[in-house]
């Protein structure tokens, strides 16, 4: 089985994010990046996948700024064998980035997809499912449980107040979730191997889509200050503030 | 201008946040349909039409939506929905789920998670766990949103008497298959959406100490999270991970216990209305963000306050 992982390029999610001065988005310029968390837990769970004997080969896709070829190496690093960059710009929508994947799903003829549930950055948690329509694959979103065997993906999903399992025909669209696993370090020596792997790279031109979307950011601003309140001195203090000031209890 | 809401529901009862998804459609226009589909839905179908606001109401029984899969209820709704101006769902894990399958279906843009409608097109939406939060423009014929539940207060659910109709569009497929639901048989409510929310860090030091926070829990009727560093650190399962690679929370009271207040923890929780922090480190980040601090000893504070409420 081919699997097609797709990661993203993203702000280190343990760095805090500031707004540009002219509120036009958020400042990038010596932030440091990572590869979205949950991109990275989609990583493991396919090379887990190749471990088990069940994946043969792992494609890494990375859409964006040339940049994220480093995120595509980190991937690499952890055990997947070539990679695909499709040079976009930095803020390419769901929309077009699914439709991107769909014809590289085609292309390459991959038996599934493995993403993350949302990228920690516009948080829009789209891709997976749009690439599900745009292909007519079914689904198992926020997965924390994958089992695949006889054609078969059985993958449980983390939903408000449980847990669903739900079996879906091969080709199949996984998205992650946190509990799905634990992602590995890199290792030197897998590090070192990864920069003999190849990036192939592509342009949206090449694939045929078209990056516009039709939504325009108008403006990106800070949340609500949120100021530092009082120090209480006691318990019986706390309580009675929530009580009669707060009116939460 | 005509809006379609999809409810959430589990066939039995409507799930409140369509109550709030029907708010942020009525702040952008008045002709208000909701669609219900599901397999035995009568009860669901009669409550959407009593909700304030809501002109009609269209059923899709079938057993092809009884368990909601998206690769079903997303043709459905790209169907029933094409000629609409907006398509609404909660940003439940549900809405989540299918709503970026008709946004494609359609070949739109989905605008997810609203906090607040500026105009008919023109959309709030937190980004970056909350950390930012972008205005965004829809130029599409069709407006496919997800509304955060928290953002906005529920309709009215009695009064309304809303036309009910049927549809027969029935969208089955044979990829995908649902197997069983196993959802989490607790007293306690679902910390999403949990009025009340007490949290543990590393300063709770094990597992075996969450017992504490359970006993003020109990009386308060309140959901129990976790900072990533207590998850990290194995004393609670990930599922109660509150921030920005967990839950994000928004209760009327939060209160956070041992946690020190990173980053990454403040983005999943600084949206809530009051937030109260016990630590005994005084310069903890949590204080800057706390409408109350307490700076002490948890292993003191906690059983005093568990007696005293």
């Amino acid at each position: 089985m081919k699997i097609l992982v797709a990661i993203k390029r993203v702000v280190d999610p343990y760095v805090k994010v500031r707004v540009k001065a002219d509120n036009s988005g958020v400042d990038l310029a010596n932030a440091k990046m990572a590869v979205n968390p949950f991109c990275e837990i989609a990583v493991e769970e396919a090379v887990r996948l190749k471990e088990k004997g069940i994946a043969e080969e792992i494609i890494v896709v990375s859409i964006g700024e040339k940049n994220c070829q480093e995120q595509i190496r980190t991937a690499l690093a952890l055990g997947a064998d070539r990679g695909i960059h499709v040079e976009a710009p930095v803020d390419v929508q769901p929309l077009p980035v699914a439709r991107m994947l769909q014809k590289i799903v085609e292309k390459e003829g991959v038996e599934m997809v493995i993403l993350g549930k949302q990228s920690v950055d516009s948080d829009n948690n789209q891709v997976g499912q749009m690439l599900g329509a745009l292909t007519g694959m079914p689904q198992g979103t926020f997965a924390c449980k994958l089992e695949v065997a006889d054609g078969k993906a059985k993958v449980t999903r983390e939903i408000d107040g449980g847990e669903q399992t739900v079996s879906l025909k091969l080709p199949a669209i996984v998205t992650t979730d946190l509990r799905l696993n634990e992602p590995r370090y890199a290792s030197l020596p897998n590090i070192m191997k990864a920069k003999k792997k190849t990036i192939d790279s592509l342009t949206p031109e090449e694939l045929g889509v078209d990056v516009s979307s039709g939504l325009k950011v108008i403006s990106v601003e800070p949340p609500p200050a949120r100021s530092a309140g009082i120090k209480v001195e006691s318990v019986d203090e706390l309580i009675s503030k929530l009580k009669t000031e707060a009116k939460v209890i | 201008m005509s809006i379609l809401v999809i409810a959430d529901h589990d066939n039995a009862a409507l799930k409140p946040a369509t109550l709030n998804t029907v708010t942020a459609a009525k702040e952008i226009g008045s002709d208000i349909t909701v669609l219900v589909a599901g397999s035995g839905c009568d009860a669901v179908a009669k409550a959407a039409a009593a909700i304030d606001g809501v002109s009609k109401v269209l059923v899709a029984d079938n057993e092809a939506y009884k368990n909601q899969l998206p690769e079903n209820l997303a043709e459905l709704v790209a169907e029933v929905g094409k000629d609409a101006s907006h398509i609404l769902a909660p940003a439940t894990t549900s809405g989540k789920n299918f709503m970026p399958r008709v946004a494609a279906l359609l070949g739109v843009a989905q605008i997810s998670d609203i906090t607040a409608v500026k105009s008919e097109d023109t959309f709030v939406r937190p980004i970056y766990a909350g950390n930012a939060l972008a205005t965004v423009q829809s130029s599409d014929n069709v407006k496919v949103i997800t509304v955060r539940g928290t953002a906005f207060d529920a309709a009215v659910a009695e009064g309304g008497s809303a036309s009910v109709e049927t549809t027969d569009v029935v969208k089955t497929q044979e990829v995908a298959e649902f197997i069983s639901e196993e959802l989490t048989k607790s007293e306690r409510p679902e910390l999403t959406g949990a009025k009340i929310v007490i949290s543990g860090g590393r300063g709770m030091q094990n597992g075996e100490n969450f017992a504490m926070l359970e006993k003020v829990a109990d009386k308060l009727g309140a959901a129990i999270g976790a900072s990533r560093a207590a998850v990290d650190a194995g004393f609670v399962p990930n599922d109660m991970q509150v921030g920005q690679t967990g839950k994000i929370v928004a209760p009327e009271l939060y209160i956070a216990v041992g946690i020190s207040g990173a980053i990454q923890h403040l983005a999943g929780m600084k949206d809530s209305k009051v937030i109260v922090a016990i630590n005994k480190d005084e310069e903890a980040p949590i204080f800057q963000v706390a409408d109350y601090g307490l700076v002490a000893d948890l292993f003191k504070a906690i059983p005093e306050l568990e007696e005293k409420l």
